[in-house]
């Protein structure tokens, strides 16, 4: 019984990097969007949205490391073979988009030549030469990748909710049920 | 094998199934399901299109300002959408390490520090005929591209017209050109300036100190109150000004640059200097409405000397593609409350994204043409 329980739910740890990783993510996805239309908070939401892009590039090392330290547990039976592939592709779009996303926002910073100040006063060193077309290029890609992000986010919450209420699989739970195990 | 499967044969006959590939599924659940993906995906569309401004009340962003600047100059495509019309220069900085009681910031220790920056006229249209009334602009960026770099953008006003971004909007807007007539519809400024009081007072401020001959003997303010701090974290609101130390060559009869023409010949001639002069604001001075002036008797600080030393064309790489952002500060200044700085920090940011996405096109000055 102990068996079946710990290979259909995550770790601890893994529970709490996704959902730390959720919180972060969205808010972000939001001040980024608010803060490319805002004026008068435009500076200090600049200031969060960089140091919060530190804080989910952090998080995103040490879940790639969780990755591959800890095997996902076995996909509910519902989940079909064609279903099993796409499970596998968002699960990848997720960690490189949100992996890259941070650098990507880093290196944009980098190639407009301004220093990247995070949290308040701490000043990183640039990760791009100096150059406008590159700038273009990654600020383009920074609102492409944005976008992205919201659509796979959008497809993963669809799915395991439909698992969750519709098949009643458990799907959700495998990420929710209590941390200790 | 998993919770799921015991479940599904837990179910009692009679209920409704229909199948999800292998699994079987109740009715009423596929339905509650469905429900709540459709609404979750409908709040997030929502939330979605809200927050990027397509929906709900009309609000005044970055991307409102800049197209109110194509409405009124025309799309100019690749260049800045205000001070499109410009050349860059080069030199450097010598402080006299004055500026340290105010500020720690590494510009002010004695010593040199490299500068880049862009002389230009105000207005969104690159091939503008130069007039001595239009506002001139210096941007600078001491210490590019260094981690302490300092960029300012500065005019050659007394105070700034404007104390909110909606005023500059309004302001914009107000001052497109209408008809053959090549003026602003006087009902149109009027209209603004009866909504605008600070803006009529600025520029009764501003005419009593009219603008000098050229561009090397303007005097170029800050205008926007900054906070210097020092060693001891002392916060000082300062504005600051770089004061002339030459006549300006007379304008030439072109009719085009009239203004650029004799700045690039003089700068080819002999370098040109100003002082960094840092005026220290007194807990009366206002620091969040840049259309207000400080009482003149306030303290002035020399901070050192500003040479320049070479001018060019706007090019790739070189200072074209540097936005004067005035929220880029050294530790040792901070910005004040003043709407304006978050406000052209946001513009700034949007006009560098639209023109850097934009096809190159040929500058106007081409400073190699002038001899």
């Amino acid at each position: 019984m102990t068996v079946v329980r710990e290979r259909s739910r995550h770790t601890a740890l893994t529970k709490v990097l996704h959902w730390v990783t959720a919180i972060l993510v969205f808010t972000m996805l939001m001040i980024g969007f608010v803060m490319v239309n805002s004026l008068d908070d435009y500076a200090r939401l600049v200031m969060v949205h960089k140091s919060l892009g530190v804080v989910i590039l952090v998080v995103m090392l040490v879940r790639i490391v969780n990755r591959f330290t800890h095997r996902a547990p076995a996909l509910p039976a519902t989940v079909g073979s064609i279903e099993r592939k796409l499970v596998v592709a968002t699960e990848l779009s997720l960690y490189a988009l949100l992996g890259a996303q941070p650098l990507v926002g880093w290196a944009m910073v980098s190639a407009s030549g301004r220093p990247i100040v995070v949290f308040g006063s701490v000043r990183l060193p640039p990760i791009a030469p100096f150059g406008a077309e590159l700038f273009s290029v990654l600020r383009q890609a920074h609102s492409l990748t944005a976008l992205a992000l919201v659509v796979v986010i959008a497809a993963h919450v669809s799915a395991v909710l439909l698992h969750s209420l519709a098949l009643r699989d458990g799907m959700l739970s495998r990420m929710t049920s209590p941390l200790s195990r | 094998m998993s919770d799921a499967l015991v479940r599904v044969t837990d179910d009692r006959p009679h209920q409704r199934r229909t199948s999800w590939g292998c699994a079987s599924v109740r009715r009423r659940n596929l339905v509650l399901g469905t429900a709540v993906v459709g609404g979750f995906l409908a709040v997030d569309l929502g939330a979605l299109l809200y927050v990027n401004n397509r929906i709900g009340p009309a609000r005044l962003t970055s991307q409102v300002l800049l197209d109110g600047f194509e409405e009124v100059f025309g799309r100019q495509l690749g260049f800045r959408r205000n001070h499109a019309k410009g050349v860059v220069v080069e030199g450097y900085f010598d402080s006299n390490g004055n500026g340290r009681e105010l500020s720690k910031a590494a510009v002010f220790r004695p010593g040199s520090t490299p500068v880049v920056g862009r002389f230009s006229l105000s207005g969104g249209y690159p091939a503008m005929e130069d007039s001595p009334t239009i506002p001139r602009g210096l941007g600078l960026a001491f210490g590019f591209p260094g981690g302490q770099q300092w960029r300012t953008a500065m005019m050659n006003l007394t105070v700034f017209l404007d104390n909110s971004p909606q005023g500059f909007y309004d302001r914009l807007l107000a001052s497109k050109v209408v008809g053959a007539t090549g003026e602003p519809d006087p009902a149109a400024i009027a209209r603004f300036l009866a909504n605008h009081p600070e803006t009529a007072r600025a520029i009764a401020i501003n005419e009593a100190h009219p603008p000098t001959a050229g561009f090397a003997d303007s005097t170029y303010r800050s205008l926007i109150a900054f906070y210097f701090v020092n060693e001891s974290g002392t916060r000082t609101p300062v504005r600051w000004s770089l004061v002339p130390l030459q006549r300006a060559l007379p304008p030439s009869m072109d009719p085009h640059n009239g203004l650029f023409i004799p700045l690039i010949r003089q700068m080819r001639a002999s370098p040109l200097r100003w002082r960094l002069m840092l005026t220290v604001g007194a807990p009366s001075d206002p620091v969040d409405d840049a259309t207000l002036p400080w009482h003149v008797d306030r303290r002035v600080i020399d901070a050192g000397l500003l040479t320049l030393t070479s001018i060019e064309t706007d090019r790739p790489g070189n200072a074209r593609d540097i936005n004067f952002d005035p929220l880029v500060l050294p530790e040792g200044i901070e910005p004040s409350d003043d709407p304006l700085l978050s406000a052209r920090s946001a513009v700034y940011g949007a006009s560098y994204r639209r023109r850097t996405g934009e096809p190159e096109l040929l500058p106007i000055i081409d400073v190699d043409e002038v001899s």
